[in-house]
């Protein structure tokens, strides 16, 4: 333990302490909120420290950009976002309306008895009031002033209704436990014993609070619809009594301090969490490419929902359950099962698809990539390609640059189609990988070799800045993210799907439409990696009939030979690749379009109609 | 200018005696398709830094499997890791794997934890 943390947790716990003693003072106190009162300092105590901690671990980059933001408007996109996310659970709504209500009653319903109960205790005590006056007025209310001030009727009505709310997601997530499949889940997430513990004790807050008014409402009739009611059903089987009263807000102020102590240890944390990342999100916070401090906030706003599980091709067609993002991030967290994480975070397609689905926003696919450089640390050698130093750039001038790519060089249809199309609209250009290519570093990069990378991404930068062309367009979906995203390039990046439409569009491509029906396979990385959803489909629907599938745009299977996971199998690649298949095949199409020449490879394989590349279909397809 | 065909090697002699399999069994513990090798050089022929200098996948697997580990790891970070051999490969080896653990391995990094972790659970 560090100094700088023995000095705040004395400071801390001095004002804690002066606090605790002069609300001792107060006339609204008993003995049974001292648990609440623990609760609530230790929560604020651990989570102070935390996130402090972490705010300090960010990197140059990230504090720049912080210092940079933080006077701008950008905040209330942010409040919104909070608020919609935080609260009303938007996302997983979208997913499912069951599994939304669960956890907008929840989240939403506990803030409105929060604040409503505020309100509340306001009104009766305009003159001031101790803070847990909020959650236990029932209790102080009947002695001091009962009905005090005008619509308490009201109010007392409307705490009732958020607690049947709140109560009624509750039931949910019991039932939720039993039977996921009508809440949009096929698999939920295994939690750790810390997790459990915590649910029960959040699990027991509602329903004792229910109790505990109950009990009161028994005695002095007091309450709203529902407490009443139930408070004269005890006062008719003689239940009425302050003992059995006060057992029951002490049972209840214990349940709430148990879960305010365990909260910053377990999944809960992700309550406080998710509003920070927001937040940072929305000032333009990056991943990089080490684990900062905001890497941290990333690892607790996980609320372990399990979302992420249904969608992982690997656990739809594999039934591995074990590396999906929640398991990886739980593996991370744990820092001392650092070295466990190595096959969790190796297996894996990093096909994005648990990026598009979570609902907390997390990129689960960067965090992956910071514990395989990581684990990749000793055997990263830099300089490992001094043998490239003599390839030299080709003056290209007026000229645009094509990379096919590595992959491209196994399908020459692809690169073929395309000098076809150059051709066609007249555009000089230099082929910069015909001969000999240079990886683009990607590959590299995703199995964590990070200087390796490094060094790919120099020579090809030298290659394309010396040429002084003006555009780069590629074949390769991989090649493109890196280009686009990891390059620092000054010159227009485009996949020749973008290239296409934008010829398309300016008039200097002429197709003429044949009648073969399409379906389009939506590449990962070009996909979910850049979001190129529209531009290959406006191609297809100007030459061809295109088909719609089951699972398109973000929802695309992958198609298994993903470069990402090196620890599958040709067994269980085709597995997955078979999924994909047949989601293609559903609508019987005559032919399968795609726009990567390892999708491309994957499905030539699999049993089906002819599988063409989107340039190779306009190639076919030019007016001349 | 890439140069095929036959060529005298050096003698060479191999003391079966001597040789330490430890790390090819750990090799074939780690990537079980490195066994089902051919040879045919596909990988090879198709590798992107083949086309630049004298890396040649083929030759460091079957040195590997003989267990003559001079050197290897030197030539080994020449691969760019894109994955043609991958995909050209007729017997389904895992080259990409297969390169990554024997790096692994050769630089002594602990690999115990690194194996295929893909049983089916039931729940």
């Amino acid at each position: 333990m560090s100094v700088t943390f023995m000095v705040f947790s004395i400071v801390f716990w001095l004002c804690a302490a002066a606090i605790m003693v002069l609300s001792f003072y107060s006339t609204s106190f008993s003995i049974f909120v001292i648990p609440f009162f623990l609760g609530v300092l230790f929560l604020l105590y651990i989570s102070v420290w935390k996130y402090w901690r972490w705010i300090r671990g960010f990197d140059k980059l990230q504090r720049a950009i912080i210092r940079k933001n933080i006077w701008s408007w950008r905040f209330l996109p942010a409040i919104w976002e909070a608020f919609r996310e935080g609260l009303l659970h938007w996302r997983i709504t979208k997913k499912n309306l069951l599994l939304g209500y669960m956890h907008r009653s929840l989240a939403f319903g506990w803030f409105l008895l929060i604040v409503v109960g505020a309100v509340q205790a306001k009104l009766a005590y305009p003159h001031g009031h101790p803070f847990w006056m909020a959650i236990f007025y029932n209790y102080f209310e009947p002695e001091s002033n009962p009905l005090a001030f005008p619509k308490a009727g009201f109010y007392a009505d409307l705490m009732d209704g958020l607690l049947i709310y709140v109560l009624s997601g509750l039931f949910l997530a019991m039932f939720k436990k039993v039977w996921s499949r009508p809440l949009g889940m096929k698999r939920t997430t295994r939690h750790t014993i810390m997790d459990r513990v915590t649910k029960m004790a959040l699990w027991a807050i509602f329903p004792l609070r229910l109790l505990s008014e109950t009990a009161t409402s028994g005695i002095y009739g007091n309450g709203g619809f529902l407490v009443r009611g139930l408070g004269n059903v005890i006062y008719d089987i003689g239940m009425a009594d302050p003992t059995f009263e006060y057992s029951c807000w002490m049972l209840y102020s214990i349940a709430l301090g148990t879960f305010f102590c365990l909260m910053p240890f377990s999944r809960y944390m992700h309550i406080f969490t998710e509003v920070f990342l927001i937040y940072f999100r929305q000032l333009g916070v990056k991943d990089s490419d080490k684990k900062t401090g905001y890497t941290m906030f990333e690892l607790s706003a996980c609320s372990r929902c399990g979302i992420c599980i249904d969608g992982c091709p690997m656990n739809r067609e594999l039934g591995i359950v074990n590396m999906q993002g929640v398991y990886m991030l739980q593996s991370v967290r744990n820092l001392e099962l650092q070295r466990n994480a190595e096959p969790i975070a190796e297996n894996c397609l990093m096909c994005d698809r648990c990026v598009a689905d979570c609902p907390v926003g997390i990129n689960l696919s960067i965090v992956r990539r910071q514990v395989r450089i990581k684990n990749k640390a000793e055997i990263d050698k830099k300089g490992s390609y001094s043998y490239l130093n003599n390839v030299q750039p080709f003056n290209s001038i007026g000229r645009i640059i094509y990379f096919g790519g590595c992959m491209s060089h196994l399908t020459p249809g692809i690169t073929t189609a395309m000098e076809k199309i150059f051709n066609a609209v007249g555009q000089k250009y230099w082929y910069m990988d015909k001969e000999e290519s240079i990886c683009c570093g990607r590959p590299l990069l995703q199995q964590g070799f990070e200087s390796q990378a490094f060094d790919l991404r120099r020579k090809n930068t030298e290659m394309i800045v010396g040429s002084k062309a003006t555009m780069l367009v590629t074949s390769c979906p991989i090649c493109y993210q890196s280009f686009k995203k990891e390059y620092k390039l000054s010159i227009p990046v485009m996949h020749h799907t973008e290239y296409i439409e934008m010829l398309i569009k300016s008039g200097k491509l002429k197709l003429r439409k044949d009648d073969r029906r399409v379906t389009y396979h939506d590449p990962c990385e070009l996909g979910r990696g850049c979001g190129i959803y529209n531009q290959p489909r406006n191609v297809l629907s100007a030459t061809t009939t295109l088909l719609r599938t089951k699972d398109e745009r973000e929802h695309s299977l992958c198609c298994g030979f993903n470069l990402g996971n090196p620890l599958l199998d040709l067994e269980q690649q085709t597995k997955i690749r078979d999924a994909a298949r047949d989601n293609l095949m559903a609508p019987h199409p005559d032919t399968i379009a795609t726009a990567c020449p390892m999708c491309k490879k994957a499905f030539q394989h699999a049993d089906t109609v002819p599988v063409k590349d989107i340039a190779e279909i306009v190639a076919a397809n030019i007016i001349s | 200018m890439k140069t095929f065909g036959f060529t005298i090697s050096k003698g060479r002699q191999i003391n079966c005696d001597e040789l330490n399999n430890d790390k090819v069994e750990k090799l074939l513990e780690l990537v079980p398709s490195y066994k089902w090798c051919i040879g045919c050089g596909g990988c090879t022929a198709a590798c992107t830094a083949a086309a630049f200098s004298d890396y040649n996948i083929r030759r460091i697997h079957t040195a590997f499997y003989r267990a003559q580990y001079e050197g290897l790891d030197q030539k080994l970070q020449r691969c760019m890791l894109c994955g043609k051999c991958l995909l050209v490969c007729p017997r389904g080896v895992n080259t990409r794997s297969l390169i990554i653990n024997m790096r692994r391995i050769l630089a002594n990094v602990p690999t115990n934890t690194f194996k295929q972790n893909n049983k089916e659970e039931k729940q």
